[in-house]
């Protein structure tokens, strides 16, 4: 594992790795930064990097234009909802697919993941056909619904790799201890798989929470969440940039702090069976 | 009560037949190993047995009653399994409570039984650690434990012992053994190792490819193995086997004779051989001798026994102890 490095080769790697860093979380850092000036700032050519005057109004207005709380609530529902719904369904799902493997299961396996190919553009009008005489449209429960179902293949794909590193002869024993299957599930499945069970449902809440095309295509204003209220600040009265950075700084500010808070669970979750 | 009956029982997996077809009796409160070289089938057998795997064929009956289609939780044994198997984000306690939770017992009476089964385990002071914090043979009594609490009507052991080091398996042998003794239970064994066979078996299954070899208790199988895979499995040092001129002599194919039935002398006997290696295990000396018209033929002396590679000896076989096998390999 040693291996020699050179000072000289760990400074430029160091600042390699920071000048990359920086250039990912440019565009949140602008974003936030662009929030706090005037629309005349905003447009500003150059633009000034810290040099402004710092301003509050765009947050203020942001709010006094459209309820802040109300989307953030949407938000949390959705994202939320479609998850812990994602993953009732997808446990029993992973189970049988890692304990009890078929011939078929890895092409089970291959056409969740396909679905996934699909542009989601090619079925929103049949979609949105089906919640219109449903009357889903504009409703959390048919988010919550479309939502589930976007995000199945992943959650049942990375509880399926996780699944797979519980050995066997565990759940054998419990079942030979006079557990059911559901006890088994429950009792024991689910308490050995739980950190990957929680990176699962952490990754899913920020795809739900981000997820703009059937949250925008879908709701109006009643089920609207974060997205939604984002995208109004992109008018056809114009952009106003400063206006439009509040609105987003603010609606992804609590996804960023759930992240930061939970960031080893989700790498551990991300790199999980890579490196054993 | 704990009879096992096997009837016909099969077990192909796809096109591969894992077990021909068997017919077993394991009577109430006897200790049955299965042994066998890997792949031979034992396991399959003993997870048939737990309803961990379907039979293709035939029918398995516990006290009389067809179990063949019932789950492992309806059959009423308790298992122990190679790798422990023990839950690994639950204490001691817990693991061992395990099955007396899924039987709904109520919270006392799983307490108290919990307590007893750690004591009998001296497992008492580790009650509420988890089984990443104790040691292999702990870990074992733990899982034997879980096994104990809710009384089954027969144990089954898969390997248990493989993975823990030789002076901890001579231990442990010696406490399953006396677990057996004290509950009387029915208990079914799996191993490979034919001394573990040996010293714990009331009967001894011989499996080789899913076929039933020779059933008996370990002397019967000692003194009159049925045929020459048992004459080999059985037995450590293994029986010398020896065919040709020599076996013509007793008119076999094959004759063999176990190392401790034959006599050493310097000056006179029926062979002549040249030792080779010599293995001192204290108590016993074992000689590896290269006979003149015989081969390879290994010799347990006394440890005293003063020899050195490349001394000449003289072997006799003693006549009564010899076993004759025919062309096919069976023992008549």
């Amino acid at each position: 594992m040693a291996r020699a490095i050179s000072p000289r080769r760990k400074w430029t790697i160091t600042v390699i790795a920071w000048l990359l860093g920086l250039a990912i979380f440019f565009p949140i850092l602008w974003t936030v930064l662009t929030s706090f000036k005037t629309e005349g700032e905003a447009i500003a050519s150059p633009p000034s990097l810290v040099a402004f005057d710092w301003t509050l109004a765009n947050y203020f207005e942001v709010q006094a234009r459209s309820n802040y709380f109300k989307y953030v609530g949407n938000s949390i529902v959705i994202a939320v909802g479609s998850t812990l719904l994602g993953l009732l369904i997808a446990i029993p799902a992973a189970w049988a697919m890692a304990f009890s493997p078929t011939k078929r299961t890895k092409d089970v396996l291959m056409w969740m993941l396909s679905t996934k190919m699909l542009p989601p553009v090619g079925v929103l009008v049949p979609i949105y056909l089906i919640f219109r005489d449903t009357g889903l449209l504009d409703s959390r429960i048919g988010l919550i619904g479309v939502l589930t179902m976007i995000n199945l293949p992943i959650i049942v794909w990375m509880l399926y790799t996780y699944f797979r590193e519980i050995p066997g002869e565990i759940l054998e024993a419990a079942r030979m201890d006079g557990a059911s299957l559901a006890k088994e599930i429950v009792y024991v499945l689910t308490p050995m798989a739980l950190p990957g069970i929680a990176s699962t449902m952490l990754l899913n809440i920020i795809l739900a929470w981000n997820e703009a095309f059937w949250t925008l295509n879908l709701t109006a204003s009643s089920a609207a969440p974060l997205t939604a209220f984002i995208a109004a600040y992109s008018s056809p009265e114009g952009l106003f940039w400063a206006k439009l950075s509040a609105a987003s700084t603010l609606a992804i500010a609590p996804i960023l702090i759930m992240g930061w808070f939970s960031q080893r669970q989700l790498i551990r979750g991300l790199t999980f069976g890579a490196v054993k | 009560m704990g009879k096992i009956t096997l009837d016909k029982v099969s077990k192909s997996f796809g096109q591969t037949i894992v077990i021909p077809e068997i017919d077993l009796v394991i009577e109430d409160g006897e200790f049955v190993v299965f042994v066998g070289p890997s792949g031979c089938g034992k396991s399959t057998l003993l997870r048939l047995i737990a309803g961990l795997e379907d039979t293709s064929k035939g029918t398995i009956s516990i006290d009389g009653e067809d179990v063949t289609g019932a789950p492992p939780a309806k059959r009423g044994l308790s298992m122990v399994f190679q790798s422990y198997a023990l839950y690994p984000h639950m204490s001691v306690r817990q693991n061992i409570a395990f099955p007396l939770k899924m039987a709904n017992e109520d919270k006392e009476a799983i307490a108290r039984k919990v307590e007893d089964a750690a004591r009998i385990l001296n497992l008492t002071d580790y009650l509420e650690r988890r089984p990443g914090q104790l040691s292999g043979g702990q870990r074992q009594r733990v899982a034997i434990g879980r096994a104990i609490v809710r009384q089954p009507k027969a144990f089954l052991f898969d390997e248990p012992l493989s993975n823990l080091d030789a002076a901890l398996r001579g231990t442990m042998r010696l406490e399953i053994s006396e677990l057996h003794q004290s509950l009387k239970t029915t208990m079914v064994y799996v191993t490979h190792d034919q001394v573990e066979a040996m010293t714990m078996a009331d009967k001894i299954v011989v499996l080789q490819a899913g076929r039933v070899e020779q059933v008996g208790s370990p002397l019967e199988l000692y003194r009159s193995p049925r045929n020459l895979f048992v004459a080999g499995f059985i037995g450590a040092p293994k029986m010398n086997l020896i065919d040709g001129a020599e076996a013509m002599k007793h008119s076999a194919a094959t004759i063999g004779i176990r190392p401790e039935h034959i006599r050493l002398s310097p000056e006179s006997g029926e062979w002549t051989g040249t030792v080779g290696v010599t293995e001192h295990l204290g108590a016993d000396t074992l000689l590896h001798v290269a006979v003149d018209g015989v081969g390879q033929v290994t010799v347990r002396a006394d440890g005293e026994y003063q020899v050195r590679s490349g001394d000449t000896v003289r072997l006799t076989p003693a006549p009564d102890k010899l076993h004759r096998f025919n062309a096919q390999g069976e023992a008549f």
